[in-house]
């Protein structure tokens, strides 16, 4: 006896009713053999309910290709129930990537052919979803037949059926072009309605076919303009809205015959007008057709008055409550804004209202479309609105928003000190979402605007006193105290609020950017350089003209060979150490220190260079020259690399001493593999940090620095020995020196 | 001008999808060939992004190379892929139009009809649109063709089972 197998609703009651994924399972799987026994020698009449059964599972996800054979088997059949889920089946499980799609090609010539209209349908829609290129080949004639069916509903399904086989086999485009003239005689909705679609298609695939169909625009302006002015058929309308479907297809098919072509788009003139001013805009379905004849008019050679019309259609969707319409508005206006830019700069406040929005997808492109907004009239006004945005929108939009207010400031600054203020407001609020070369750009504007000095380094020393995190801000606002802190510290500059700052605030600042864990290596650098700068500026000796403002520089600028004489005179006293070869560790450094004998050799005085010697002195941010209170020293020189010391001894710290170690290749080849260990006595404490790279560059390019801090609690005697390891033109290099001639000032 | 398009084979409407707040399918139609696992793919993922919306976001994203539009009613999603040039306002008309005609057929339709008769629902999509195109605007029509073939079905069935029942096949 076979077991009744479970009829499709009960079985779906029973898998619903499974309360576990397992037991789901196991039900199903009961089921399916079942299906399986019963497609195998069961009651052909029962198939159909099989095989829905296991169109169901299918859509929970479970294996149900052992069904394919069956929705053949029932399509074949000549019951209808058999044939409308075979074909459903069809649909389901059959793709054109498997062979037995082939198989239903004969069925769907024979039910096309004899089939009565709803299997026809049945047919007709299997081929317009899963026929494949070959099936269309074998079976456009078939379908070619139906469109001269007297019945509207096989015509038009007749009609799709033909987009379907042209979108898999264009060249079968020709059989289906001459039927058309005769179809737009339609009054049918639908079938009207599939050849609109249909030489939609066509047009869009061949250019001879958009050129033969640019005959009918009159027609289509015709259909169009009856079904918008005679009284509408309840049966076809939304809302008050005719046929909504129809006149947007009818609307896409005018904008391609349009497009580029003045006599249509002449032609088409009045009717686009009379759409765009008549329909209703209550309802969706109304503003839907608005919205298509909105993107036909930008679309085709209209008049301006025209292209206003639509821009100003545009900009009453953004005020509209419904956010979908203001997202295709937004959408529609970012198309348009470089077209259409005066068009669209009338509805500028309502763009930027629409920045408050809180869904993303909105604000984003409101962000997007306010940029492309900004010109030199509304710069200020603009820039306000982006960057109250800037302060509250989502994370993901940040960094466009800072880059397209800096790229508009650029563009657009009304004044150099607006200028500099908006950068620094981005640099504060958003200062980790900046490109890179802000921070160039920035001291750049600042160096060349010399009236504006004493401010931008008020502004920038309040702003890096308040927070020290933001990278590119404090790079800017510590290179901006080392150049300027005299500024700083005089009297009092106009244009802020009166700031007394005393020496030590700006020293400790400094110092405490040196040593914060959130400062990169880079900050550092601009943080010692600066301080370094200082210590010269502040502490007299202001004679000496190396002491002269920074000359605005290029950026990537080369060696100046001037600079390097001058060095060099400076340096003369500076003896070139000879190196000691042995390939020895660390360690044994140390041991070779504490065996020799202690006495410090006096530095030799040196003068500065006199005055009226203008040089020119790179804005390398860890390469200083000048001659402190303690002099620089070059220790090192061997086919064009060098190495020079700086030093610092920050007050309030009379024990500790900072030591900048700085090495330049003038030489052809790049120095790479660079590596400077150091050791000193005992008693004192030696802190290497990361150098700033281990490649230092060919003909002067930007030098490694690295820098050494040295506790010197007992005030010993100071004794320093380098050995450097790298490798240069081919060969492997090691360098072990005592320093000699350091200053009595590094330990004193 | 801009150019012309270029022409692509993809249907307008590339696939319809229903699914529940629990990302359980309930009707799945595919305008274009795609295997089983790709499709299985699109689906997790799709579902996933759209119930991850929250309420007060437009119905339209942008997902891969595609566009979404999609909408809630009551505990079913509706969810359409489409193409670049296509309209999404109109989509949302054709979702629309879509419930009402379900709401029609079932009287006041809820996602347990559509769970228990999803092969109606199917008949029902097919007559509203073909190939991934509207075929028929009239809601009169549609579900006057889906009774046609109901009765249709009914008379396929019918005699049968009558005899069936009183054990005479």
């Amino acid at each position: 006896m076979v077991v009744p197998s479970l009829k499709l609703q009960d079985l779906i009651e029973e898998i619903r009713g499974a309360k576990t994924q397992a037991q789901e399972r196991e039900v199903i799987q009961k089921e399916c053999a079942h299906i399986r026994a019963s497609f195998r020698d069961g009651d052909p009449l029962h198939r159909h309910r099989q095989l829905a059964k296991l169109l169901y599972v299918h859509m929970l996800g479970y294996p149900a290709h052992f069904g394919q054979m069956e929705c053949l088997k029932l399509i074949t059949s000549p019951r209808f129930t058999d044939k409308r889920v075979g074909y459903l089946g069809a649909m389901l499980l059959l793709d054109e990537r498997q062979d037995a799609h082939l198989l239903i090609t004969n069925s769907i010539k024979n039910d096309l052919s004899q089939g009565i209209q709803a299997v026809q349908g049945l047919a007709l829609c299997t081929l317009s979803t899963v026929g494949s290129a070959e099936m269309c080949r074998d079976l456009a004639t078939e379908v070619e037949k139906l469109l001269l069916q007297p019945g509207p509903y096989v015509r038009k399904k007749a009609v799709l059926t033909a987009v379907h086989i042209i979108r898999k086999v264009p060249e079968l485009s020709n059989i289906f072009l001459p039927p058309c003239a005769q179809l737009l005689h339609e009054r049918h909705h639908g079938v009207l309605l599939g050849t609109i679609t249909l030489i939609t298609e066509l047009c869009e695939r061949s250019p001879a076919a958009l050129k033969h169909f640019r005959k009918v625009v009159p027609q289509l302006v015709q259909i169009l303009w009856t079904l918008v002015t005679t009284g509408y058929s309840t049966e076809h309308s939304i809302s008050g809205v005719s046929d909504p479907f129809l006149q947007v297809q009818i609307l896409r098919l005018l904008r391609i015959l349009g497009r580029n072509h003045e006599e249509s788009s002449e032609t088409m003139n009045d009717l686009l007008a009379q759409v765009a001013t008549n329909t209703d805009t209550s309802r969706n379905a109304g503003n839907a057709v608005l919205f298509e004849t909105v993107l036909t008019i930008m679309d085709i050679r209209s008049v301006a008055g025209l292209r206003v019309l639509a821009v100003n259609i545009l900009g009453r969707f953004l005020l509209n409550s419904d956010k979908n319409i203001r997202y295709v508005a937004l959408t529609s206006l970012l198309r348009v804004v470089q077209s259409d830019h005066s068009a669209v700069q009338r509805h500028r406040p309502t763009v930027v209202e629409c920045l408050r929005e809180p869904d993303a997808s909105l604000s984003r492109r409101a962000l997007e479309l306010s940029l492309a907004l900004v010109n030199s009239s509304n710069v200020r006004a603009m820039t306000q609105e982006l960057q109250s945005f800037l302060e509250s929108c989502p994370p993901d939009l940040r960094a466009d928003c800072a880059s397209g207010i800096l790229l508009a400031a650029e563009r657009f600054a009304p004044t150099k000190r607006w200028h500099i203020d908006t950068i620094l407001r981005v640099l504060t609020m958003a200062g980790t979402h900046v490109r890179d070369d802000a921070v160039a750009n920035l001291t750049q504007l600042i160096g060349g605007a010399q009236e504006l000095h004493a401010y931008s380094v008020r502004r920038l020393y309040s702003a890096l006193a308040e927070d020290i995190s933001q990278q590119p801000l404090v790079q800017v606002a510590a290179w901006c105290i080392g150049e300027y802190g005299d500024l700083l510290l005089e009297g009092s500059c106009e244009e802020t609020e009166p700031l007394q700052v005393e020496e030590e605030e700006v020293l400790a600042l400094l110092e405490k950017v040196l040593q914060s864990h959130m400062s990169l290596p880079a900050t550092r650098g601009y943080a010692l350089t600066a301080l370094m700068k200082l210590s010269t500026r502040l502490r007299g000796d202001n004679k000496a003209a190396i002491l002269e403002k920074m000359p605005l520089v290029e950026r990537g600028g080369t060696q100046d060979e001037e600079a390097k004489e001058s060095k060099e005179a400076q340096h003369s006293e500076a003896a070139l150490v000879p190196t000691e070869p042995q390939a020895s560790k660390l360690l044994d450094l140390l041991d070779l220190l504490d065996g020799t004998s202690g006495a410090a050799q006096p530095p030799p005085p040196l003068e500065p260079s006199s005055e009226g010697t203008s040089v020119h002195l790179l804005d390398l941010p860890c390469v200083s020259s000048a001659p402190a209170s303690i002099p620089n020293l070059k220790v090192f020189e061997r086919e064009g690399l060098q190495l020079n010391l700086s030093f610092v001894r920050p007050p309030g710290t009379p024990a500790l001493l900072l030591i900048m170690v700085t090495a330049i290749n003038t030489s052809e080849a790049d120095v790479t593999h660079f590596v400077c260990q150091a050791a000193v006595p005992k008693s004192f404490q030696l802190q290497l940090q990361a150098p700033s790279g281990d490649t230092v560059p060919a003909q002067g390019g930007l030098p490694v620095t690295q820098l050494l801090r040295i506790l010197n609690p007992k005030k010993a005697p100071l004794r320093l020995k380098l050995r450097l390891t790298y490798n240069h033109f081919g060969q492997s290099v090691q360098e072990i020196f005592e320093v000699n001639n350091l200053p009595v000032e590094t330990w004193q | 001008g801009r150019a012309q398009p270029r022409p692509r084979p993809a249907a307008a409407m590339q696939f319809m999808l229903l699914f529940s707040r629990q990302g359980k399918l309930r009707l799945q139609k595919w305008y274009v060939p795609l295997s089983d696992k790709e499709k299985k793919k699109i689906t997790r993922e799709l579902v996933q992004t759209v119930l991850a919306r929250k309420p007060k976001m437009c119905s339209f994203l942008e997902w891969r190379d595609l566009k979404i539009v999609y909408k809630r009613y009551a505990s079913l999603y509706f969810c359409c892929a489409i193409e670049d040039q296509d309209n999404e306002l109109i989509t949302l008309e054709i979702i629309h139009r879509y419930v009402e005609l379900l709401d029609k057929y079932f009287g006041s339709v809820c996602e347990l009809d559509i769970i228990f008769n999803f092969e109606k629902a199917y008949f029902i999509l097919d007559e509203f649109l073909l190939g991934g195109e509207v075929q028929e605007t009239s809601k009169k029509n549609v579900l006057k063709a889906i009774e046609q073939a109901d009765l249709l079905q009914e008379e396929a069935e019918t005699p049968r089972s009558v005899l069936e029942e009183i054990g005479l096949t």
